[in-house]
């Protein structure tokens, strides 16, 4: 893969829903999120998520900027959010 | 939903077809899940090395079962074994069922249209059989039309043959099977890739506003999802899951 963003080799941010259960106690991917940068507001399922061997990142569909990161280093796992700047969530 | 990594017991193994089986899972403490959700699989090396896979979940019941249908990947990492190796009694690691995204929810009373490529069947077939036990209760989504397009590369290829042939028998339930390398003995239509026209035509029309669900590789789900905006359907009722891999186009 050459890491062009254009590239198939990514999964829909329903993907992410396993490795952020350790995050969240709801189902995060179904809530709603800000993209920093271009400001598109959708749900975090219909992101893009690509794996890599250490972890994934979230995508904008939009503007393909990151709007999460996620690094499992084994004992730990660490997550950035810096490219959300709004996230919500719907209460059943 | 269970949280963090559990122990599932292997307690039934059905072979699908030459290249995949479906598991039946036990998970302690499991009270049903939703259709359309999955579950990721952990295999650990005895040298601490692991390796996650997610595989939807076919099956549709409350208790604390679950089918897994995993198709074998011929690089794979954690398939061939679950395919080839895995036994009767063995155990599993499992977190999940999760996502509450691509799943379908009986008290939704829209009419439902599945769109499978190959093995992306199997969380649409959850849906399919979480209908039909909706059909007999007092959930509207039982009521509803649900219709299911699968395209498949052979005859040797399709998951659930025999039940989505019952299936197709309801009222309610419409499947269309296009076979898109080798058409099954004594078909007069050849095999033929899937195409636009082919999609409007074994589909509910967008008129219909119906809830989408599209699975498959991610080529198959990026074209799919433009001939559906193409025919009108609005972007926001069309959900997909891509199970990853370069795959071919319909």
């Amino acid at each position: 893969m050459t890491g062009d963003l254009d590239d198939l080799d990514y999964l829909d941010g329903n993907a992410a829903a396993g490795p952020l259960s350790e995050f969240f106690a709801i189902d995060v991917v179904s809530a709603r999120g800000r993209c920093a940068h271009c400001g598109r507001t959708d749900a975090l399922a219909t992101a893009r998520v690509y794996p890599n061997s250490h972890g994934l990142l979230l995508r904008c569909p939009g503007c393909t900027e990151i709007l999460l990161r996620l690094v499992d280093a084994g004992d730990r796992v660490c997550l950035d959010l810096q490219g959300l700047s709004f996230v919500e969530l719907r209460r059943h | 939903m269970k949280t963090g990594w559990n122990v599932a017991e292997v307690i039934e193994v059905t072979q699908e077809t030459r290249t995949a089986r479906t598991l039946r899972l036990r998970l302690p403490g499991l009270a049903g899940h939703r259709a359309g959700q999955h579950v990721d699989v952990r295999l650990s090396a005895p040298d601490g090395y692991t390796a996650v896979r997610s595989y939807s979940v076919a099956s549709a019941s409350p208790g604390d079962e679950l089918d897994l249908t995993v198709e074998e990947l011929a690089d794979g990492e954690v398939s061939p074994y679950l395919v080839r190796q895995v036994a009767v009694g063995d155990q599993l690691e499992v977190r999940g069922p999760v996502g509450g995204w691509f799943v379908w929810d009986p008290a939704d009373p829209s009419p439902v249209q599945l769109i499978a490529g190959g093995s992306g069947v199997v969380p649409l077939m959850a849906m399919l059989r979480a209908h039909t036990a909706a059909a007999g209760s007092a959930s509207p989504g039982g009521a509803a039309p649900f219709r299911l397009l699968y395209s498949v590369r052979g005859p040797d290829a399709v998951y659930y043959g025999a039940e989505l042939d019952d299936l197709a028998r309801l009222p309610l339930v419409d499947v269309t099977v296009v076979y898109t390398r080798e058409a099954p003995a004594g078909s007069n239509e050849p095999p033929r890739r899937l195409d636009a026209a082919t999609l409007v035509r074994s589909t509910l029309p967008a008129a219909d506003n119906p809830a989408v669900f599209v699975c498959g590789a991610t080529a198959f789900v990026e074209t799919v999802a433009d001939w559906l905006v193409q025919a009108g359907h609005s972007p926001a009722r069309i959900k997909t899951e891509r199970y990853g891999g370069t795959g071919t186009r319909p």
